[in-house]
């Protein structure tokens, strides 16, 4: 068996990195990178980004050795993605502090509010029931990040955790704030308010879960392939045959819910922003399912019916 | 930062340095760019104008702002229309930037100076305003000329070097004007909402005027580092490598 020799040079300066001599042909980019990081120690394989171009894309982990467009002495490009960390961190984290912050305000914790509400309680119905509803969807996403998600990618840049708590912390700092205050104002139709924003709200979280399942079985454990997701026997999926992302569409509905139930504005502001930002994903996953799939249902569109 | 300097790239202008093609545009969008540039540079200047006149007979400073304000609001609120320009596509600049540029002109004018009228013979107004002015002819004329396809070189010095100095000016002025602005925002409680209300929302004026001088502290540097290294590719033909992201 012959064997290869690889050359890892810097993309941007062309310097000659590494040399590695005596490759197994049935070498796995990932064992590459391993090897990388043992003479370069402070760039981990979640942070090298190898490439046959300077210029190309990154190539695959599970990419073999011998199956790529290379003589036997292979030249590599290295970027360093900066430093990473890990997707699984990223959400507990930032999930973890709505569900603490909001707490803090529905106990009305001091220096929040002034001294003579300390550690009140709010004499409205529907401000228990909010925070309920509120704890409730992080504690399920904290849940579903531990053991059902499976993730695409291990890590993400670092920077990402400091954009995304400061998104979720401030906007649940935010909310929390009003709906929790002494001065709180309960939806204006009462009752019938917010007994039909609390079924939206967990319809939509059902549908939300359902969808994650669905998702997840599609995928067997360790590994990275990608299927049409399809509905399955549970009613929740059939939104599979309207739209790309149902779990996209399922949040924005909990969203409204919650909006329609608290009456607040920046609970208004958080489902738009949501809403916009879940949309471009959703386009960017529709996107890639039409190009890698040419069977793709075609009455499907991203995340509203027939819409967008 | 109300400074409206943004990318290099003009309106539609064909020496376009981002990625060395050229961008042709249609006749009637060209033609139309022509008149907007052509419109806006005439009206600074007729605002520059009016502005020295009334120094030059008045001698004084106070009620200048009353004087020219009915030409700084039509023209500077025109200007929205370049944010348009950019999302049909006419432009190439991003909308985004365009749009934050526009808006914090807008703010100064409706926001600040329009709406707290105690603060309108501050000198501070005065500072702003002659920026603002100089630095638009020189913008405006700049489109114009380029559109055209001939570009005088003292303009195109003009544009990448006038800012060094009207840049830290102009943010003098706007930032002496919202503090000269606080304690009546305060007195009156303007553009504010109280809690309780059914939206379950407040909202403090005074506060956010705090917020938003102090927001100039990253968006300054940014943004003035972002318009020198503009200066050095245009006028020195150096090649900027960019930061990877």
């Amino acid at each position: 068996m012959k064997h290869y020799e690889v050359e890892i040079l810097d993309a941007k300066t062309r310097e000659k990195l590494c040399f590695l001599d005596k490759v197994e042909p049935q070498a796995t980019i990932a064992e590459i990178k391993n090897l990388f990081t043992k003479t370069h120690p402070q760039w981990y394989p979640a942070r090298q980004s190898l490439r046959l171009d300077p210029k190309g894309r990154s190539l695959k982990d599970e990419d073999i050795l011998q199956s790529l467009p290379v003589g036997t002495t292979a030249t590599f490009y290295f970027r360093d993605l900066g430093a990473q960390i890990s997707w699984v961190t990223v959400f507990l984290t930032e999930y973890a502090g709505p569900l603490l912050i909001y707490l803090l305000f529905y106990f009305r914790v001091p220096f929040l509010y002034g001294p003579r509400y300390d550690f009140t309680a709010s004499r409205h119905a529907v401000v228990h029931l909010a925070c309920a509803c509120h704890s409730f969807h992080y504690i399920k996403r904290l849940l579903e990040t531990l053991f059902v998600h499976r993730f695409s990618h291990g890590t993400m840049p670092l920077r990402n955790i400091f954009k995304n708590c400061t998104y979720y912390w401030g906007f649940a700092a935010w909310m929390a704030y009003y709906i929790n205050h002494p001065l709180y104002t309960p939806p204006a139709y009462g009752d019938e308010q917010v007994k039909l924003a609390l079924a939206v709200f967990l319809f939509c979280q059902l549908g939300n879960f359902s969808i994650h399942v669905a998702l997840r079985n599609l995928r067997p454990a360790g590994s990275k392939t990608r299927k049409i997701p399809y509905p399955t026997r549970n009613p929740f999926t059939w939104l599979f045959l309207l739209v790309s992302c149902p779990n996209y569409t399922y949040e924005v509905g909990s969203w409204i819910g919650f909006t329609i139930m608290t009456q607040c504005l920046p609970v208004a502001l958080f489902s738009l922003v949501g809403f916009v930002q879940m949309a471009i994903w959703a386009q960017g996953k529709h996107r890639s399912y039409l190009r890698e799939f040419r069977d793709y249902p075609p009455l499907r569109s991203p995340i509203v019916p027939f819409l967008l | 930062m109300a400074s409206s300097e943004e990318d290099g790239s003009g309106n539609g202008s064909l020496e376009e340095k981002e990625n060395g093609k050229k961008r042709s545009l249609g006749a009637l969008a060209t033609a139309w760019l022509i008149f907007y540039n052509i419109a806006m540079t005439a009206g600074w200047l007729v605002l520059g104008i009016a502005m020295a006149r009334f120094y030059i007979q008045r001698g004084t400073h106070r009620g200048l702002f009353r004087s020219v304000q009915k030409i700084l609001k039509f023209f500077q609120t025109f200007a929205l229309l370049e944010v348009v320009h950019c999302a049909v596509g006419i432009v190439h600049t991003s909308v985004l930037v365009t749009g934050v540029q526009v808006s914090s002109r807008i703010f100064m004018v409706w926001f600040i100076a329009h709406s707290i009228k105690q603060i309108q013979n501050e000198e501070s107004v005065i500072l702003f305003l002659v920026v603002w002015t100089v630095t638009e002819i020189t913008r405006y004329s700049f489109y114009t000329f380029n559109l055209l396809n001939h570009l005088p070189y003292f303009i195109k010095w003009a544009r990448y070097n006038f800012f060094i100095i009207l840049y830290p000016a102009g943010v003098v002025g706007e930032l002496l004007t919202i503090y000269a602005a606080l304690p009546y925002v305060k007195k009156t409680g303007m553009y504010s909402l109280r809690l309780p209300n059914k939206y379950n929302v407040s909202f403090d004026y005074y506060y956010f005027l705090i917020i938003v001088m102090f927001s100039y502290i990253p968006l300054f540097p940014q943004l003035y580092l972002h318009m020198l290294r503009q200066r050095r590719k245009v006028l020195h033909g150096e090649v900027i490598v960019e930061k990877d992201d």
